[in-house]
C-alpha cells in the first residue's frame, strides 16, 4: 500500500546550497561548533598524546589489533507485540548472520506497569515487547540458547528486574550464569533528563543501579551491567560534544555511587559500557569517539586510580540514525546510515545498531530491517575500513579536530560541575532546561535551512508523496492476548510464594546495606510481575518528581 | 544558532496547554512546540510527562484554554487521542482545539481529523507554520 503525503509543502526551499557552493559559513565550522579550518598542519604530532593502539590513553583504540581481532557485534533493535512474535523475528534475524539480539521492550514494561493498569492498555505491544513476568521472557526466548548469544536491552527504571528475569530464564534452561552475555542500559540519569522512563526518585534509582552492577560483577562476570547513554540526550539536540560531556559526566556518578557502596574501582569499571547516536558530521562524530575514549581513560586513572588497563578502557556501542533520519526521500536515509556506520567504524565501536530506513516514522519491515543488516555487512565485509586499528589515527586534521572536540567536552563537564554536578542538575531540572534550550536551537537551524538536510530544507520536491510503499501492521489483537496471559499467569502461581518473595523485597528496600538483587531473582522465579514490584519498591520510595518548568 | 527574532506574536492572548498522554516519555518536541508558542505570544501550560487523558481534559477545562497540543510518539495516538476528546466532551469542553504532535504515520491523519482533531504537526514541519496553522485554526471557531 503506498503512504500518502506526509510532509505538507509548505517549508523553505532554499537554493544556496542547491546553486553548487558551499556556503562559507556552512564549510567553516562544525556541527559542534568547532572551527574547522579549510587546511591543517601540524609540524609535529605528540606521539604521547596520542598513544599507540591497544594503549593508554587508547585515542587509538583499546586493542592494538583494532577489529582484526574481533569485528564488532552486529545488532539490531527490534522487538513488538507480544513474546512469540518478537521470539520469531529474533529467530530470523540470528538466521540472518546476526551476532546478537537486541530487546525492545513496551512502554509498560519500562514504566513498570502491568498489562491491567488503565494507563498501559494503549501502550502494550507498541514500541517493543510486553515482558510483565517470567513466563513472557520464557517464551521469549524459547529455543534460543543463551550461552551462545548475546543479549541486550533496552531497559532503565526497570533495568534491574528485566536483568533478574533473565538470570531466571537462564536458571530454567539450565545455562549456568557465568556464562551470559550482554548489556541492560540501566542508565537512569539520562531518563530523567530525555528519555522519560524514570519511575522513583534520582538517589534510590541510583542505589539499585548500583547494587545490580556489583552483583552482576560476580554472578555474570562476561555481561554489562549497564550501557551509559549519550544517545538520547543527542536525538533530543544535544551536540556530539554536549552528548559526550553529559555521558562522561553521568558515568562519574556512577563510578562515585560504586563506589559509595564498596565497589573496587578496578572490578567494576571493567564492565561499565557507553551507549551514543552517530549523526552526520562525519569528523566531529569520529573525533567525539576518540576524544571520549581517551578522557575516560585519564578520569578513570588519574582520578580514581585505575591501574588495570580494562578499567580505563572505553566500549561502547552506537546507533546510526535516529533524528537524522527524515521521512521525506525515504531512501536517502539509506545513504545517511552508511556514512554514519563508517564513522563509527572509523571511531571504534564495539557495537553498532543500523536504524532502518522507514524508521524516522514506523516500525521497520522486514525490508527495510534486512537493508539496515546489509548495510553493516557491507561496510564491516566489502569495504575493507575495518583491515587495519583506526586508519585515520595521525592525520593531522583528525588529530586536530580531536583535540578541539576534547576541549569542548571538558568545558561542558566543567559547567555541570560548576553548577553542582548531574544529580543536582536533573533534580532541579537546569540539565532538562539546557537540553531543550538547544532542541529548539537545532530545531530553528534545520527550518531556516542553515543545517542542511537534504530533501527537507534543500534539494526539496515539491508534491513529494512521501512512504516507502509497505507499511508494517501491529496486530490489534496483541493487547488482549498479553491480558489474557497475564491472567492466566495471575491464576496459576502460587500466590503465597509471590506474597512472601514480595514481602522480603519490601523489607530489603528499606535496608540501605542489603543489595536488592537476590530479592528480584527469587520474585521473578515465584512469577511476581514487573509491576508488583515496582509498586513495592514505590512504596518505599516514592516516586520522581518532574521539575516541570519551562 | 539562530537569534530569537523579535517576531510578530500572533498567538497573543490564546492560552494552550501542551500535554503528554500516555507513558511515552520523549517530551523535546512538545517541549520545543511549547517555547515557540510562548515566543508568539501564547499563554503556555505544560502537563508534564505520564498524563492519563482525564487528567489532560481536566487541566485543560481548569486553566480555560483554546487549545490543547498533544505529543505522542509511542504509536498509541489513536486510542489516546479518542480518549482525550471523550473526556474533553463529558466535561463541556468539546469545542477546544486539539492539535497532535510526534510520531504520526500519514495514513492515520485523515481518522485523527475526522474524529475532531484540528492539525496533525509531525517534526518535518517547521515551526513557522506550527504556529500558522494553530493561528489560523483558532480564528476558525468550530
Amino acid at each position: 500500500m503506498t503512504n500518502p503525503k506526509a510532509v505538507p509543502p509548505d517549508g523553505p526551499v532554499d537554493a544556496a546550497v542547491g546553486a553548487g557552493r558551499l556556503d562559507p559559513a556552512l564549510g567553516a565550522i562544525s556541527r559542534s561548533g568547532i572551527p574547522v579550518p579549510p587546511s591543517v598542519h601540524v609540524d609535529a604530532l605528540d606521539p604521547a598524546r596520542i598513544g599507540r593502539p591497544g594503549e593508554y590513553p587508547f585515542t587509538r583504540g583499546i586493542f592494538p589489533d583494532g577489529y582484526q581481532g574481533r569485528l564488532w557485534t552486529i545488532r539490531q533493535y527490534s522487538g513488538f507485540g507480544t513474546a512469540e512474535e518478537s521470539n520469531a523475528r529474533y529467530k530470523f534475524l540470528l538466521e540472518q548472520g546476526q551476532t546478537g539480539l537486541s530487546v525492545a521492550l513496551d512502554l509498560p514494561t519500562q514504566c513498570g506497569l502491568d498489562p491491567s493498569h488503565p494507563m498501559a492498555r494503549p501502550e502494550i505491544g507498541k514500541v517493543g515487547v510486553s515482558l510483565s513476568n517470567l513466563s513472557e521472557a520464557e517464551i521469549l526466548f524459547q529455543g534460543i540458547d543463551l550461552s551462545s548469544i548475546s543479549t541486550s536491552f533496552t531497559i532503565n527504571g526497570t533495568a534491574a528486574i528485566v536483568y533478574a528475569m533473565y538470570l531466571a530464564v537462564a536458571d530454567k534452561q539450565g545455562v549456568p550464569r557465568r556464562k551470559l552475555t550482554g548489556t541492560i542500559q540501566n542508565d537512569i540519569l539520562k531518563e530523567y533528563v530525555a528519555r522519560g522512563t524514570w519511575i522513583f526518585p534520582v538517589r534510590p534509582s541510583m542505589r539499585l543501579i548500583a547494587d545490580s552492577i556489583l552483583y552482576a560483577n560476580d554472578e555474570t562476570p562476561r555481561f554489562n551491567p549497564i550501557s551509559i547513554a549519550g544517545a538520547h540526550v543527542r536525538d533530543a539536540g544535544a551536540t556530539a560534544a554536549e552528548e559526550m560531556a553529559y555521558t562522561l559526566a553521568n558515568g562519574l556518578a556512577y563510578v562515585d555511587e560504586l563506589r559509595a557502596r564498596g565497589g573496587d574501582v578496578e572490578k567494576f569499571a571493567k564492565r561499565l559500557s557507553f551507549f551514543f547516536y552517530v549523526h552526520m558530521d562525519f569528523f566531529d562524530e569520529i573525533a567525539k569517539f576518540r576524544a571520549g575514549r581517551r578522557l575516560w581513560a585519564r578520569l578513570m586513572k588519574e582520578r580514581f586510580g585505575a591501574q588495570d588497563p580494562k578499567a580505563q578502557h572505553f566500549r561502547f556501542g552506537v546507533v546510526c540514525g535516529g533524528s537524522s533520519l527524515v521521512a521525506p526521500q525515504p531512501y536517502n536515509n539509506v545513504v545517511r546510515v552508511a556514512v554514519e556506520t563508517m564513522a563509527a567504524v572509523l571511531g571504534g565501536a564495539q557495537s553498532i545498531f543500523t536504524c532502518a530506513l522507514d524508521e524516522a516514522f514506523q516500525i521497520p519491515t522486514e525490508f527495510s530491517a534486512e537493508l539496515a543488516l546489509r548495510t553493516q555487512q557491507l561496510i564491516a565485509y566489502e569495504s575493507g575500513i575495518a583491515r587495519t586499528v583506526d586508519p585515520l589515527g595521525g592525520s593531522f586534521f583528525v588529530e586536530h579536530h580531536t583535540d578541539r572536540m576534547e576541549e569542548m567536552i571538558v568545558q561542558v563537564m566543567d559547567e555541570i560541575d560548576a553548577y553542582g554536578g548531574v544529580i543536582r542538575a536533573i533534580e532541579d531540572g537546569w540539565l532538562q532546561r539546557r537540553l531543550a534550550e538547544r532542541g529548539l536551537e537545532r530545531k530553528r537551524a534545520t527550518d531556516s535551512g542553515q543545517q542542511v538536510v537534504v530533501g527537507v530544507n534543500h534539494f526539496r520536491k515539491v508534491d513529494e508523496v512521501v512512504g516507502v510503499g509497505e507499511v508494517f501492521k501491529l496486530d490489534p489483537g496483541v493487547a488482549q492476548r498479553a491480558l489474557d496471559k497475564y491472567q492466566r499467569v495471575l491464576d496459576t502461581r502460587e500466590t503465597p510464594v509471590v506474597q512472601a518473595t514480595l514481602a522480603r523485597l519490601s523489607r530489603a528496600a528499606t535496608n540501605d546495606r542489603e543489595n536488592l538483587m537476590p530479592y528480584l531473582v527469587d520474585c521473578c522465579h515465584a512469577y511476581a510481575t514487573v509491576g508488583e514490584m515496582v509498586a513495592c519498591l514505590k512504596e518505599q520510595w516514592g516516586e520522581f518528581q518532574e521539575p516541570v518548568n519551562l | 544558532m539562530t537569534a530569537p527574532h523579535a517576531a510578530p506574536r500572533p498567538l497573543a492572548g490564546r492560552r494552550i496547554l501542551i500535554g503528554k498522554p500516555g507513558l511515552d516519555g520523549h517530551d523535546i518536541g512538545a517541549k520545543i512546540v511549547a517555547l515557540t508558542l510562548r515566543d508568539a505570544g501564547a499563554e503556555v501550560i505544560y502537563t508534564g510527562l505520564r498524563r492519563s487523558p482525564a487528567q489532560i481534559a481536566q487541566v485543560a477545562v481548569d486553566e480555560g484554554v483554546d487549545a490543547v497540543g498533544l505529543s505522542i510518539l509511542s504509536g498509541s495516538h489513536n486510542e489516546l487521542v479518542t480518549d482525550v476528546l471523550a473526556e474533553l466532551r463529558t466535561r463541556g469542553a468539546g469545542d477546544v482545539q486539539i492539535f497532535l504532535g510526534g510520531t504520526i504515520p500519514a495514513e492515520d491523519h485523515p481518522g485523527l481529523l475526522a474524529q475532531g482533531v484540528s492539525a496533525v504537526v509531525t517534526a518535518d514541519l517547521p515551526l513557522e507554520s506550527v504556529v500558522a496553522r494553530l493561528a489560523a485554526a483558532l480564528d476558525t471557531p468550530r
